[in-house]
């Protein structure tokens, strides 16, 4: 099928047309409608899986004229590849795991809460299969909306501060980028491509200043959603006050957007740039996995906790992908998918507690394992997914991020960010202690049920994933294989060239520039074949 | 077209008269009929130029205005009645909700 | 046979899952330990014939790769699910499923009626497991999964009895110490998969591909960069100072954990990664020395501590932390040989001691219970003249202690002897050998103390609990006594296949088995310590035996002290400690080190995270944040008295601005 990415991207909204005509009051109708029109998404989603084919290229294409108004052409052009393939697969699979966590847990607005988390999920799609900088533009705001809507609605106490800095932090890096996209637009007119198509810009050649100042952009915005440090403070607010779906949203595909917004856009356009600032986004990488596993370390909510830790996973990406090599960014790609499953897991099993008790300060709590085993079976499963434990998703990744970091020049801020493998031990094995050893002694606790069926339903998927990614990563590897190499040779150092006196003229496009010497360190030839 | 003057003064007075009346009179409805005088007013000078100039887009965009002008009259009209259902009367100063 | 290796990590795992899913359903204790017990069993038949076949091939071919799939392929990089057969692997695997087996075996009486059997068997499944995938690795990954595997095992067994605070804790510790060193183990499999990959173009974490190509590496610099952090995994794993602090605190699992993991398995992979990697830390002179000292300080270190513990368990914790210092010191003075034996043959003993000291507080238990008396079953000083009432218990106890003790003709004086000897004679550390060997002495002697003031303290004397539990002291059952015996045998015969060339000799021309077993995996480590050792090695043998005489001599000394203490004169080690009470405070509470780490390290840590948190989080980022905020807000704040709410306001200001702007056109 031809546009089946547009059937996967707009079945959501289906859905949502759909639930208009539900009578608000019949809630079990509305969840069964959201579940069913997720899942169908999902099984939609699958052969966009079975049918890619493992090479660099981008499939499932649809190009179309969209909007021609005065100088500006927009054209709705989606495509997959290696990279975004996964992430739009997690986005599928995530989607009916946060409907279904929400059907004893949202009683109030059934209806519209429906209707957010399904135009978000669309939103979030869109912007993975953008290939036009400004369609991509349009979904990475559309998601904003639902989101905030359900902090603000369905949130915590503290919910209206919470969506509006949610809001505004990720507005204020939005616009800055929607002014570098519009300057790229006229740059690339300049150039002679007609439209904002993102193969054709990544072949624009820019110079260095221009560069820094439209990276600086991108990157601004992008780092806001990361979240990276000291750009963070949103997150953990979001995070408590959202309810538990948002967060798994939220933490599972939400935040992968900024990452991507990296692999995809920033640093492919821009590759001198990215190289200039990758010591400084290391070195606040770093920092923010040490900071925030500090900061974690000492929190007495358990939602809290679990939304710094997501700030310390998202270090070891951004580490990852500016190690500008193979190991590094397919470690950052493979790292976000398993922090969309164990950090989401994390918020799942918040989630389970929270709806049993209403409290979520990890005092009071204690001895849960003796009240709740299955509970604290899988509990420990996420956590050591968290840790990164051989044998689990979160080694894997991380175990590549930090020797494809060492490999690069990256080698000092790695060992720092080594440390962080002992820190996230402790923040999260001291939560875990807190919450389900000790004595059973807080009498609210001694009537707590074990997960029922459709709780143990919402994890098993979950857990399986972790055991297979960690014990089995080839097929996820594979297929972003050729597509990262592809990347990694759009973003390997011309800057050598462009830096040097005018007597080298400037590369064709699309040549990756073999004969440099200077590439040649992080890329060795055993790689090629 | 010779006296295209005087079409222009007809509708410079009409639109004076409008906009006086919607600066002065308090009651929403007087002000919503004093609107649609500045809008027949601009319609006036529209058809005339029109007429002047020898070329249809006046007309047409006095077709737009009169449709504006339904619709604004269908929503406004509609608004005052839910407004005198809550307050018992379209006095403009009751209307100060939206305010610091 | 070499081709069903994958079965020997399979069955533990087979058994986890089977006891894991199903177990709380069978609840019949036979079952669920059978089940958990004959899977090990079948690992440990699978490792027999392998053995057998690898004795029947020559030398040379004693090495075997078995890819089981392919596991992390990015790049360069390309990291299978590999396992390695060489003669080392296989005592590993030898000593793994063979004790691992008998305590399997023990636990099914030991563990009887506590609840949460089955977890109990599934997770010491799933420990073997792990701990075969360490030793079965052909690659640092593989053996790294198994690392953290065993290290959360440790963690889960440790904190079995997880409703005790104290158990929750020292898991906890157990593991994030653990952590501690598999940061260093992680640097340095980077620093050598780097320095390999940028200078020679060979990406590979193997073992195999590394020692094919590990001539190519310098001696010093970069190699002592990487086997410093190695040996930092190393002292991790293996409760070296400075990390040895969760291992007497781990004693909080049920016993038979403490005899598999904390003694015989999980705290030797330092040993056995160092003895992997012979070929790579031999050619860092710098870092022998680290790990020969380390080695060497923590064996009387620890010894000292082990002098005044009352709890049974804990003393023979610091034994076992001890006994791993002289692995280590084995290790660095390049006896890898000496270490490996030791480390097989402590295995012997140290897990007959523990399961002893189990099987003494598995009645003390009992008794007291029944006696409804409150007192503490593993302290001391509530036993002894358990003698008569344990024979079995007592008398492999007492081989064991002998064994340790370093008694001739019992494996703990051979292998022991064997590394005092080397570190006298060792060509590698000039004037320290004299130190080296002299510490391992003293701690020789301290050990010989301390286990036999356990011994006479547990077993002789008069019975220190009220006549009424008394009564109830029994020998164990049968489940409990025959891994006794047979590790107590074990205990007794397992040095006979590394006898000492010098005695070997005399006797006959008996040869080192073990010494030619490993030969081939140590070789090239020999070849490269040619390189720089200075001559001079040769020392005659009229002094070895000078040495192994004072050795003994030495542990008599130690046996002395402790019968002249607990059995003669038994008001004096109250008198000693009335007559120094600081040393003895120091002593009883472990030279205060976790009181220093508390200090200088846990408490630091949590002052800058809730200052980072409640300082720089909440109030200088947020604060810029919602100082931006407010500034915008101040200004609407000022600007909103322009919205009066009075359409009549609305329109006069439209007017006049709509005046304006024409009177701007008009008359400019």
């Amino acid at each position: 099928m031809s546009n089946l990415l547009s059937l996967t991207t707009f079945l959501p909204v289906l859905g949502v047309l759909l639930l208009l005509f539900v009578p608000k009051d019949s809630k079990s109708v509305l969840r069964g409608v959201a579940l069913a029109v997720t899942a169908v998404t999902f099984v939609v989603s699958l052969p966009i899986l079975t049918g890619f084919q493992t090479n660099a290229e981008f499939q499932f294409v649809e190009n179309m004229p969209w909007i021609a108004a005065g100088p500006f052409v927009m054209r709705y052009n989606i495509g997959v590849d290696g990279i975004s393939l996964w992430l739009v697969i997690l986005t599928t699979f995530i989607m009916p795991i946060a409907v279904l966590s929400t059907f004893t847990a949202v009683e109030e607005k059934v209806k519209e809460y429906m209707i957010c988390l399904l135009l978000l999920e669309t939103g979030m799609l869109g912007a993975f299969i953008s290939l036009d900088l400004f369609l991509f533009y349009i979904f990475w705001e559309v998601m904003l909306i639902p989101m905030y809507f359900m902090i603000g609605i369905w949130g915590g106490k503290n919910r209206i501060y919470a969506a509006v800095k949610f809001f505004v932090y990720t507005m204020v890096g939005s616009l800055l980028m929607l002014v570098a996209l519009i300057f790229l637009y006229f740059k690339g007119l300049e150039a002679g491509i007609p439209d904002f198509g993102l193969l054709q810009l990544f072949n624009l050649k820019l110079d260095l200043s221009t560069q820094i100042w439209l990276f600086m952009a991108f990157a601004f915005a992008f780092a806001i959603k990361v979240p990276m440090f000291p750009l963070h403070t949103w997150l953990p607010d979001a995070h408590t006050e959202a309810p538990t779906a948002g967060s798994v949203i939220l933490a599972a595909i939400l935040l992968k957007m900024g990452t991507y917004g990296y692999v995809r856009f920033a640093m492919p356009l821009f590759p001198e740039a990215a190289h200039k600032f990758a010591p400084v986004i290391a070195t606040l990488a770093v920092i923010g996995i040490v900071y925030a596993s500090l900061v974690a370390m000492m929190q007495e909510d358990v939602k809290k906790l679990v939304a710094y830790s997501s700030v310390a996973h998202l270090g070891f990406v951004m580490l990852g992908v500016f190690a500008f090599n193979q190991q590094g960014i397919t470690g950052g790609m493979l790292q976000m998918l398993n922090h969309g499953v164990s950090t989401g897991a994390l918020f799942l099993i918040v989630g389970f507690i929270y709806e049993r008790r209403h409290t979520r300060l990890i005092t009071d709590f204690g001895g849960l394992s003796k009240q709740m085993p299955v509970f604290a079976t899988i509990f420990m499963i996420v956590t050591f997914s968290s840790i990164g434990l051989p044998g689990t998703n979160g080694f894997v990744g991380e175990f590549l991020v930090l020797i494809g970091a060492f490999e690069s020049e990256l080698r000092w801020w790695t060992i720092v960010a080594t440390s962080g493998v002992i820190l996230s031990a402790v923040y999260m094995l001291w939560v875990f202690q807190r919450v389900m050893f000790g004595e059973l002694d807080n009498p609210k606790n001694q009537k707590l049920l074990d997960l029922n069926a459709r709780e143990v339903g919402i994890m098993v998927p979950l857990i399986a994933l972790i055991f297979f990614m960690g014990l089995y990563p080839k097929p996820f590897i594979d297929k972003m294989d050729p597509a990262i190499k592809k990347l990694v040779s759009q973003v390997r150092p011309v800057s050598m060239t462009a830096q040097a006196p005018a007597a080298i003229p400037v590369m064709p496009a699309g040549h990756p520039g073999m004969e440099i010497p200077a590439a040649e360190q992080n890329l060795p030839a055993g790689n090629a074949h | 077209m010779e006296n295209l003057n005087s079409y222009l003064i007809v509708s410079a007075i009409l639109f004076s008269i409008g906009t006086i009346g919607v600066l002065t009179r308090k009651n929403a409805i007087v002000m919503f009929m004093c609107i649609e005088l500045m809008l027949n007013a601009v319609n006036l000078t529209f058809v005339a130029f029109s007429r002047y100039l020898g070329n249809l887009d006046g007309q047409v965009f006095v077709f737009f205005v009169m449709t504006v002008a339904a619709a604004e009259a269908a929503v406004g009209l509609a608004l005052m009645i839910a407004f005198y259902n809550n307050r018992e009367s379209i006095d403009v100063d009751d209307v100060n909700l939206m305010k610091w | 046979m070499f081709d069903n290796v994958w079965l020997i990590p399979l069955f533990p795992l087979i058994g986890f899952l089977i006891n894991g899913f199903f177990g709380k359903k069978i609840k019949n204790e036979a079952v669920i330990g059978g089940i958990g017990t004959l899977m090990i069993f079948l690992s440990f038949i699978v490792s027999c014939g392998i053995l057998m076949q690898m004795i029947g091939l020559p030398a040379e071919q004693r090495v075997f790769e078995k890819v089981v799939f392919p596991w992390i392929h990015s790049g360069n990089l390309k990291v299978d699910m590999a396992f390695l057969l060489d003669p080392l692997s296989c005592v590993m695997i030898m000593v793994v499923t063979g004790v691992g087996t008998l305590i399997h075996l023990y636990s099914i009486g030991y563990m009887h009626g506590e609840e949460g059997f089955y977890r109990f068997f599934a997770y010491l499944n799933l420990f073997c497991m792990s701990m075969l995938l360490l030793v079965l690795g052909n690659n640092m990954l593989v053996m790294f999964i198994g690392w953290e595997g065993v290290g959360l095992c440790s963690y889960l067994l440790i904190g079995y009895y997880f409703h005790k605070k104290s158990a929750g804790d020292a898991a906890k510790k157990a593991f994030v110490m653990n952590r501690v060193g598999d940061f260093g183990f992680l640097i340095g499999m980077f620093t050598l998969f780097w320095w390999f990959g940028s200078n020679h173009n060979i990406w590979t974490i193997n073992f195999t591909e590394i020692k094919a190509a590990s001539h190519l590496l310098p001696y010093g610099g970069v190699v002592t960069v990487a086997t410093l952090c190695f040996f930092l995994g190393a002292t991790g794993k293996s409760a070296q100072l400075p990390l040895y602090t969760w291992l007497p605190d781990a004693m909080e699992g049920p016993t038979p954990v403490s005899a598999l993991i904390h003694a015989a398995t999980m705290v030797t992979a330092g040993v056995y990664m160092i003895g992997r990697m012979s070929f790579v830390f031999i050619k860092s002179p710098e870092t022998m020395m680290v790990v020969a000292v380390i080695g060497a300080a923590t064996a009387i270190f620890a010894a000292t501590i082990g002098t005044a513990q009352n709890d049974i368990k804990r003393v023979l914790a610091y034994s076992t932390v001890s006994q791993l210092g002289f692995m280590f010191l084995a290790m660095g003075v390049g006896a890898f040989t000496a270490g490996i034996f030791h480390l097989m043959t402590h295995a012997f003993f140290k897990a007959c001691l523990f399961l002893g000291s189990g099987s003494v507080i598995h009645s003390m238990h009992h008794a007291l219970h029944h006696a409804h008396s409150h007192d503490d079953a593993q302290d001391m000083r509530n036993m002894g003249g358990l003698k008569s009432a344990m024979p079995i218990t007592f008398i492999t106890f007492l081989v064991s202690t002998i064994a340790i003790a370093g008694i001739p003709g019992f494996s703990g004086f051979f292998s022991k002897d064997e590394i005092l000897w080397q570190a006298f004679s060792n060509p590698f550390h000039g004037q320290l050998n004299m130190v080296l060997w002299g510490v391992g002495a003293i701690a020789a002697c301290f050990t010989a103390f301390y286990m036999f003031r356990l011994v006479f303290m547990t077993f002789f004397g008069e019975c220190r609990i009220t006549p009424k539990a008394k009564g109830h002291l029994h020998e164990s059952p049968l489940v409990i006594t025959i891994p006794l015996m047979v590790l107590g045998l074990l205990a007794v015969v397992g040095g006979y296949i590394g006898l000492p060339k010098l005695i070997g000799d005399m006797l006959g021309g008996i040869p080192n088995y073990f010494e030619h077993w490993l030969e081939p995996v140590f070789a090239q480590a020999h070849e490269y310590s040619t390189q720089y050792a200075h001559a001079g090695g040769h020392h005659s043998h009229s002094l070895e035996w000078g040495l192994m005489g004072l050795s003994v001599v030495i542990a008599l000394i130690g046996i002395t002290i402790a019968f002249t203490l607990y059995i003669k004169n038994t008001e004096l080690p109250g008198k000693f400690t009335a007559t120094f009470p600081a040393l003895h405070r120091a002593v009883y509470n472990k030279w205060y080190m976790d009181e220093l780490y508390d200090f200088a390290i846990v408490n630091p840590c949590k002052a800058l995270g809730r200052f980072l948190w409640k300082g720089f989080d909440v109030v200088v980022i947020d604060g810029i944040v919602n100082g931006v905020a407010n500034v915008v807000l101040g200004f609407s704040g000022i600007f909103r008295f322009i919205q009066s709410g009075l359409i009549g306001n609305y329109a006069w200001s439209m007017a006049f601005g709509v005046v304006v702007i024409l009177g701007y056109y008009v008359f400019k």
